[in-house]
């Protein structure tokens, strides 16, 4: 069925547009309808035809749908650019969303969707909100997607004519079509907006999971890519859940696939029973391992979600590792993601045939992929120490190969294998040695280099093998000069005869006198000193003892993880990023709403700079194309005070991501009951009833954030997350907030464990915590709390008075810092002696100052600050002096504030 | 991870864009020809390879087919393997319209294929890809194109593959049962890995919405059903369905029920991961002569039953690139040399079980080589076969019952056939 609209391209030489136009006004159909196609024609090459906008929606107005559909199509690309002769569209728009033929109805809405023009918006709400209750499922799932489009555009429009309202009930739609692009939709304005739209509760999710079974298959991945937000109540709940989405395992379609293993991963985090989860596992490895017989590029895109998840679970794929094995013909970006999952599968067990593998892949073409295979021998090497010796022999058979990038590969992955087991196999160095001259690669030479130097008392002609580089000294690249210093130096010391010194004064003279580069010079002017003044203390530093090294290198960070595993099957799978990373269109629209329903308090500043950040962080595409998207971002007014702004670009998108991290901490476990009640933070009239109240407190070595919710208003509350902002000593919450679901009138504790120095805010040290709670029902809450830093005291800051005494001396007295408190009384010495003890604060010694008692306490926060402190006072009169001294005075406010808590308590 | 694409790109080989759809109103096609034309330039670079690729805040995943790209864009975290398997539905989609998708046909087509991005994607979200359907709705020759259409009740309904009112006069169903082995042997013959993938490929030609049901001696099910089956059972591995056949059941009971579609598909696949015997073994011994002259001599030997028969051998040797003047005997078939494949090819139309056959070849060499040899390319033997009558797993189909209302008589046919996949031996 081939057609000739070729013929549509090619052009008379005369003018053509006036040609064009006179066609278009024919009084006859078929030559209009010929005309039309001829300007779409025009269009698609590029040519500029807009200015026959008028003449092309005359057209408009005909019974044909081929040339209708045109017409629009015609209007879609041009209406931006004729906004005011776009609004002669409208009549016949709203018309054909009234059409009694539903395929016009639904293009009619579909289109005018699609045209990002304001003043046709406001003709849209009619003919949408009608056709979101169409009779036709044809209509009504176009009519779906057309609110997401919408609200694109202006989203407030879209919540003040209840859009929003119409397409939630569009999910009980008995079509699933329907339902899957209105799931498609909020889940699209949920990711546009702060404030909850879209929460899948119980019932709609029980809802879903049904529609699942109906819809299309791209339906199901939108359904399943919602649904994967959802975090179930208890390990039951995740188990029914996981048993309703394992049939999905076995669709056809990859997609499909690849979005139920997403959810079951996620709901697999809270399942206890470890029978339950290994045979979870065993389900989805046949699964995961038909992908790779997909087409290529899917098969790239499993293979990178594949790598995240033998991170997360090893066991799913430990027995598979040769479906890994490259294929010939396979394409060069999966031969590479295959090899970094079988470094991850390599065992004991089956190194054996890894390491063929290697061999055969390290003899192949192809220089990137060979080089990524030797190198992949040295991470096994690496990581696996039984085998490492068998790994070291294949890297000596590829040397022999003599084929130069191997080699120089090989060297570079040796000097890594050295550093892991250090004074093990010095003696494949002859063999080495012999390929010396063959290396022309920055990075083999230095590691070369590396090896001469650290091991010069094992290589005879250490010196002349390093003398051979010296003459080309200068020309060296900057890697190879840093380690020829390094490396004559480590020789000079193992050998100080005359060969050595004569070579250590050349090059100390070339990488100080002789060169530009300010590195080279630092380390070459240290080393010089360090020779002159101390040899021994050079040898001390020099020749130290190395940390031993582990290949870590390709395993991520567990909290990114955890958050790339929340977004299998998409881009930030792929990139292993997290979104925020990547995704440059931000909505401005919806930070509009958040902050008029913040309209006044003194956090305003909080969430303001929040959209600012984001309005900044937007950045419109420029072209001329898009105009009228520049002008929505434009009339967004501008972010209130410019408040001194605490970065929080993204608390909202870690927020979402962070549901899955794998701490459990039983929600229910009450405070210690003696402890007085928590301060309010959020009170309940700022809260629209929610109230929380939260302090910080050690428990065990352990830093807990100590929380109650009280839910004071008319509806359940669930879902809630925590989110804190960057401060001074990077405290956050090193698990998800575990609160059930609050019943009004109900209040829950939860302890939080943190961790410390995750993201550590810059600049003064402050206590001020800014804390985002976040719950399924109710806008996200920002509240501040003052971090009591007494908390962070370590278990192990006493000191012995000898040390006390020496530190307190080698701090200079600029250090020293001092505080009255003029309302506390010491009038229980003892007492509050074992009071400051039990928070860490230790008793070091007490003497008699005139009629004054003076205390000496030591303290230390983690990273091993030491804190000194001298409290002086009358005992039983109000008044204390208090003095700091620490390495850290500008941190000194904080803990008179946690020494002025801890006298007071 | 809600996201979707803001634009789709047709491009020609040289990354120019053909045709385009703008879904967003966020990514330009000025934008989108500018990085890709210079992105498919720098081959060597291995980075450049990746079908999912970022640049200025745009991430866009293309697939190639002949000599046109598919190209989705997308500013968001969409989900990358929905869209690529779109961009491949979309092929499918064109050749279903145009039979074959190539610039060519894009162009003298450009029509429907507007009309076609339209229907398929709304908003960047995928939509419809059902050719079938869609081509009830979406013409190519516009002037066959009634004004009263409507949109067929399968694109919404739950049955979306397959419109009411199909009339046949006779009912019947192929049923095509084909194995593919795919096995990697490494220079020491040891097999490394080998697996089955099976297809039931139907081609159906039923009327009304028949209801059918498929037998098979699944192991699982017969178990289940408290079967110890007379033949033998056999355990699938992994099994994929057509999105007709209700999963739901499957997972309950191991049914396969399901409403077909029109014509050609694939109703399931599955693999199958043991170890199976290399069907037909090639041994392979090189010997360089001198400097000029390389001798390869060749054993190649049928591993099945003698009542079977493969068909269509064909055995690829690899031979260096400079090898000239060939001279070839064989035993059995015939050998061609192919200097543009570096390899030499042995076909053999019909190989019996339990036979061997030989061939030996000669090549010269050229006397002076490279100061600095270069790694040669390494390519394994490949091979090609098919065995008629024939499946490794043992994989029957037990029955195939067809229900219509109007209850009709359908025949049902089945084959069953075994073919090479990735079949490939390393060299020593």
């Amino acid at each position: 069925m081939s057609g000739h609209d070729s013929k549509y391209f090619s052009t008379t030489k005369k003018g053509e547009i006036p040609e064009l136009k006179e066609e278009l006004n024919s009084q006859y159909k078929d030559k209009r309808k010929d005309a039309v196609k001829k300007v779409i024609a025009a269009m698609t090459v590029g040519k500029d035809v807009s200015s026959l906008f008028t003449d092309v929606v005359n057209c408009m107005q005909t019974e044909n749908l081929e040339l209708k559909k045109l017409v629009y199509l015609y209007l879609i690309n041009y209406a931006k650019s004729q906004p005011d002769l776009a609004i002669l569209a409208v009549n016949t728009f709203v018309k054909d969303s009234q059409d009694p033929n539903p395929l016009i109805r639904a293009l009619a809405v579909r289109t005018m969707g699609c045209i990002r023009v304001d003043k046709i918006t406001e003709y849209l709400c009619d003919p949408l909100q009608r056709c979101l209750k169409d009779d036709d499922p044809y209509v009504r799932k176009t009519a779906a997607i057309c609110v997401a489009k919408l609200f694109d555009i202006n989203a407030e429009l879209v919540e003040d004519r209840g859009f929003l309202d119409s397409l939630k009930d569009l999910i009980s739609d008995n079509n699933p079509m329907v339902v899957a692009n209105a799931v498609a939709a909020l889940a699209e304005i949920q990711e546009n907006s702060s404030r909850p739209i879209f929460e899948i509760t119980g019932h709609t999710l029980s809802k879903l999971l049904t529609a699942l079974n109906e819809c299309t298959e791209w339906g199901q991945v939108f359904i399943l890519d919602a649904l994967s937000r959802y975090k179930a109540a208890d390990a039951r709940e995740a188990e029914n859940i996981v048993e309703r989405v394992t049939p999905r395992l076995q669709h056809a379609n990859c997609a499909v696939v690849l979005s139920a293993v997403k959810m079951i991963l996620q709901q697999m985090e809270l399942i206890t029973s470890t029978d339950v989860v290994r045979n979870l596992c065993k389900k989805m490895a046949p699964p995961l391992v038909t992908l790779l017989s997909a087409e290529p590029e899917i098969q790239y895109v499993a293979l990178r979600n594949i790598n995240l998840i033998v991170q997360r679970r090893p066991t799913i794929l430990a027995h598979e590792i040769k479906v890994f094995f490259c294929k010939y013909n396979d394409p060069i970006y999966v031969k590479m993601e295959k090899l970094e999952i079988m470094i991850k599968l390599a065992s004991d067990r089956n190194i054996d045939q890894v390491l063929l593998e290697f061999k055969e892949y390290a003899t192949e073409v192809d220089v990137d992929f060979v080089r990524k295979a030797v190198r992949a021998i040295g991470r096994c090497a690496i990581k696996l120490e039984r085998a490492a010796e068998r790994c070291i022999s294949v890297l000596l058979e590829l040397i022999k190969i003599k084929v130069n990038y191997v080699v120089q590969e090989a060297i570079i992955v040796i000097k890594d294998i050295f550093r892991r087991y250090p004074n093990t196999y010095e003696s494949i160095i002859a063999t080495l040695c012999e390929s010396l001259d063959t290396l022309d690669e920055p990075e083999a030479k230095a590691s070369m280099i590396w090896i001469i130097g650290e091991y010069a008392e094992r290589i005879d002609n250490a010196d002349e093998l390093l003398e051979s580089f010296l003459e080309s000294f200068p020309e060296e690249p900057a890697q190879v000069q840093l380690q020829l210093l390094t490396a004559t130096v480590k020789l000079f010391l193992k050998k100080p005869t005359e060969g050595p010194q004569q070579m250590i004064q050349v090059v100390l003279n070339n990488a100080t006198v002789e060169t530009d580069n300010p590195d080279l010079r630092d380390r070459a002017y240290i080393y010089w000193r360090l020779l002159s003044t101390d040899p021994e203390a050079a040898k001390d530093v020099v020749l130290a003892e190395k940390p031993v090294i582990t290949d870590d290198s390709n395993q991520l960070d567990p909290s990114l993880l955890d958050e790339l595993l929340a977004n299998i099957a998409t881009l930030s799978s792929v990139y292993h990023k997290p979104p925020e990373a990547f995704v440059t269109r931000v909505k401005t629209t919806a930070q509009r709403i958040e902050e008029d329903d913040y309209p006044n308090g003194s956090e305003q500043g909080y969430s303001d700079a929040t959209s600012h950040v984001v309005d900044g962080a937007a950045s419109p595409p420029t072209s001329s194309s898009s105009s009228p998207y520049t002008a929505t971002r434009q009339s967004a007014p501008p972010a209130a005070a410019p408040a001194p702004a605490p970065q929080v670009p993204d608390l909202l998108g870690d927020l979402m991501g962070l549901d899955n991290s794998g701490a459990i901490v039983p929600a229910d476990q009450p405070a210690a009951p003696s402890s007085p009640p928590l301060p309010v933070l959020l009170p309940a009239s700022t809260g629209q009833g929610l109230q929380i109240s939260a302090q910080l407190t050690r428990r065990d070595g352990q830093i807990f954030y100590s929380l109650l919710f009280e839910n004071n208003s008319q509806i359940p509350l669930d879902g809630f997350m925590i989110q804190f902002n960057k401060n001074t000593f990077g405290l956050a919450a090193a698990g998800p907030l575990q609160v059930p679901q609050l019943q009004p009138g109900t209040s829950a504790m939860s302890l939080l464990p943190m961790i410390l120095f995750q993201n550590i805010s810059a600049g003064p040290p402050s206590s001020l915590m800014q804390i985002a709670v976040k719950n399924n029902q109710q806008p996200v809450w920002y509240f501040n709390d003052k971090m009591a830093v007494n908390v962070l005291f370590t278990e192990d800051g006493r000191m012995e008075r000898g040390s006390f005494l020496e530190t307190w001396r080698s701090l200079p007295d600029s250090n020293e810092i001092l505080k009255e408190f003029p309302g506390i009384v010491m009038s229980n010495p003892e007492a509050t002696l074992d009071r400051l003890a039990a928070s860490n604060m230790f008793f070091i010694a007490k003497r008699k100052h005139v009629n004054q008692d003076v205390f000496y306490f030591s303290a230390k926060i983690p990273q091993g600050v030491p804190i000194l402190i001298e409290l002086t006072t009358a005992v039983g009169n109000p008044g204390v002096k208090c003095a700091i001294k620490t390495p850290n005075p500008d941190m000194a406010p904080l803990f008179f504030e946690a020494v002025e808590t801890l006298l007071k308590a | 991870m809600a996201g979707a694409a803001s634009a789709l790109f047709l491009l020609d080989i040289k990354g120019r864009v053909l045709i385009w759809r703008d879904y967003r109103g966020d990514v330009s096609s000025v934008q989108a020809e500018r990085f890709f034309t210079k992105f498919i330039e720098k081959e060597d670079d291995p980075k450049s390879q990746d079908p999912v690729v970022y640049d200025s805040g745009v991430t866009y995943m293309f697939i190639q087919h002949n000599n046109v790209y598919l190209m989705a864009a997308s500013r968001q975290n969409c989900n990358a393997a929905s869209l690529l398997l779109f961009l491949h539905r979309l092929v499918d989609v064109f050749k279903y319209y145009f039979e074959e998708l190539e610039e060519e046909s894009l162009r003298d087509n450009f029509v429907v294929v507007y009309e076609l991005l339209d229907e398929i994607m709304d908003f960047g979200f995928p939509q419809f890809t059902e050719a079938k359907i869609l081509s009830e709705f979406i013409k190519t020759d516009a002037y066959k194109m009634e004004v009263t259409q409507r949109p067929p009740m399968a694109v919404t309904n739950a049955v979306s593959w397959r419109s009411e009112g199909i009339q046949y006069k006779k009912n019947e169903v192929f049923l095509d049962v084909v194995e593919s082995v795919n096995i990697l042997v490494n220079s020491n013959g040891q097999i490394i890995r080998s697996d089955v993938v099976g297809a039931l490929k139907m081609r159906t030609y039923l009327s009304g919405m028949p209801e059918c049901k498929l037998g098979l001696n699944d192991k699982v099910l017969l178990e289940a059903q408290g079967r110890t089956s007379k033949g033998k059972a056999i355990d699938l591995d992994d099994i994929k369905f057509h999105q007709c056949v209700r999963l739901a059941r499957f997972e309950n009971d191991r049914t396969i029920s399901f409403i077909p579609p029109d014509g050609a598909f694939d109703l399931m696949t599955y693999r199958l991961s043991t170890q199976v015997k290399p069907l037909i073994w090639v041994e392979a011994q090189v010997e360089k002569h001198s400097r000029s002259r390389i001798e390869i001599t060749v054993k190649a030997r049928s591993q099945y039953k003698d009542r079977s028969t493969a068909t269509n051998v064909e055995i690829e040797l690899p031979v260096p690139s400079d090898a000239t003047n060939p001279n070839v005997r064989t035993s059995m078939g015939s050998a061609a040399y192919a200097p543009e494949n570096d390899a030499l090819v042995w076909k053999i139309k019909s190989f019996p079980g339990n036979k061997e056959y030989m061939l030996r070849a000669e090549f010269s060499l050229p006397s002076i080589t490279a100061e600095e040899p270069a790694p040669e390319r390494k390519a394994p033997i490949r091979v090609k076969f098919e065995i008629p009558y024939f499946t490794v797993s043992g994989i029957q189909v037990r029955y195939l019952k067809i229900i219509e209302k109007s209850g009709y008589h359908a025949l049902p046919w089945v084959r069953y056939i075994t073919k090479a996949g990735e079949y490939e031996l390393r060299l020593m």
